[in-house]
């Protein structure tokens, strides 16, 4: 058995050129009218609980101001970024991925647990559980794929208005259609703070064989180790 | 990482050509097509969820915000339409044509004679603010069932009085939006004639799509089978002017 199943490999790297042109694109957006408010209503900064910062031309796609054009990559790349999702959770349901390797055991919450994790962490001691992953690593996995990525899919959604009459509750969910629009934003955010520790915890890890892995697959050491 | 640029240098570097890259890419055909492509599954998923009568949000009185701000044309810059505006639009005309059997000429009294809708509903802008306004007028679909819509009639097009940054102002639906329910030409925001900022005498409500679909200073509704001669042939100001999509539900 490999390291990482084909399913994941592809779906991995698919949801990676998703991620940057939707975010990037979502950039652009929000340069529109980088105001952010709670509630069903807001359209003046006085009812703003957030002025967005203006993104620079070298952060947005494209790299100019385009709502329009931003607006084709966002509506465009939405569709194999929430059939990925789907794709990567009908896929690891299916192949025991997340029963195995994401499912948290309640002793795994326990604050000392939880502390232990934490310092060996610090010592980017990265491969110190019995399981495939640690307690953190299945914590910010887990946070990622049940939490910040369909909650991008679903505030997503929730903002649209022509989505809106299938599934009003939707809007409800997240508090009205600002509120939906501003947890787009944070969910965003989110994934993009994800990925940069991400990144930086593969480069501080073993960059090379873990990219490597993701690629091709890679061996299951950690069958070994246990 | 030792290159001789640096990592961040490097990184910056790989951003640029990326962004460039996408520049680029949305220029071919390929794109484009991938582009309508994408907004065309958009709007068949969202008809295909919810019937197609199916309402967008209706809000009680209380959720009205305190203030409805206009947007793009805030005023129509001609001698005509301040004259116009100071008489009341007692001279002001609302054609129904095209490819209708009867063609209407209809005063802002014959408007208001019709049945009427009030609706309490969301405005959302393309830009990403919303606002939520008391609306009344009657329903689009009373005066296409009046002058009698022919069976070659695909889009429903709204010509506006306005002109912004030099052009005309217009917008289009298909037949499925112009017959809805709460596609209605509004005279009234909250119970108020409708102010100059928001499209005096008269305005189109196209509830489950953005704003920008909501044509202001409404003039004539043109009964069309095709979208091709209009304009620049998009189907509407921002449609053909910047490229927004002519499907605006997303």
């Amino acid at each position: 058995m490999k390291k990482h199943a084909l399913s994941t490999r592809i779906w991995h790297w698919l949801n990676l050129v998703c991620l940057v042109i939707l975010f990037m694109s979502g950039l652009n957006i929000s340069n529109a009218h980088p105001y952010l408010y709670w509630g069903e209503w807001g359209f003046s900064p006085s009812q703003a609980w957030l002025e967005v910062p203006r993104f620079p031309g070298w952060m947005t796609i494209p790299d100019y101001y385009s709502l329009a054009k931003a607006r084709d990559w966002h509506v465009l790349m939405a569709w194999p970024f929430a059939l990925g999702l789907l794709f990567m959770w009908v896929a690891m349901l299916a192949n025991g991925h997340f029963w195995r390797d994401l499912r948290t055991a309640p002793r795994e919450w326990r604050p000392k647990a939880v502390w232990h994790d934490v310092v060996e962490h610090l010592k980017l001691n990265f491969e110190h559980g019995p399981a495939k992953y640690n307690f953190l690593q299945k914590l910010a996995y887990g946070l990622v794929l049940g939490v910040f990525l369909p909650g991008m899919v679903f505030t997503g959604l929730a903002i649209s208005p022509g989505f809106e009459p299938a599934a009003p509750w939707l809007v409800d969910l997240f508090g009205g259609r600002q509120s939906a629009r501003s947890l787009h934003f944070l969910f965003a955010f989110g994934l993009f703070g994800f990925l940069v520790v991400h990144v930086v915890l593969v480069l501080l890890n073993k960059p090379w064989s873990l990219m490597r892995d993701m690629i091709t697959g890679g061996s299951n050491r950690w069958g070994d180790k246990s | 990482m030792s290159l001789p640029v640096g990592r961040r240098g490097f990184l910056a570097g790989i951003g640029a050509l990326f962004v460039s890259g996408c520049s680029k890419m949305a220029e071919t055909d390929t794109a484009q097509s991938l582009f309508s492509a994408a907004q065309g599954w958009h709007q068949k998923v969202h008809r295909s969820l919810a019937d197609r009568k199916a309402l967008a949000r209706e809000y009680p009185r209380s959720a009205i915000s305190p203030f409805f701000r206009g947007n793009g044309s805030r005023t129509v810059d001609t001698d005509a339409y301040r004259a116009s505006l100071a008489s009341g639009f007692a001279d002001w005309r609302l054609e129904v044509r095209g490819l209708v059997d009867t063609p209407l000429s209809l005063s802002l009294d014959n408007l208001r004679a019709l049945p009427q809708r009030t609706q309490i509903t969301r405005h959302d802008c393309v830009e990403g603010w919303s606002a939520i306004g008391e609306w009344t007028g009657p329903q689009l679909s009373t005066l296409l069932d009046a002058a009698g819509v022919q069976d070659s009639a695909k889009f429903v097009v709204f010509r506006c009085a306005d002109t912004y940054v030099g052009r005309k102002y217009y917008e289009s639906v298909d037949m499925v939006d112009a017959f809805h329910p709460q596609t209605i030409i509004a005279h009234s925001l909250n119970g108020e004639p409708l102010p100059e900022r928001n499209g005096a005498p008269l305005r189109m409500r196209i509830e489950r799509q953005l704003g920008y679909k909501h044509a202001k200073y409404l003039t004539a509704i043109e009964v069309v089978d095709t979208l091709d001669d209009i304009g620049g042939g998009k189907g509407g100001y921002w449609e053909d002017r910047l490229g927004y999509q002519w499907y605006a539900g997303i």
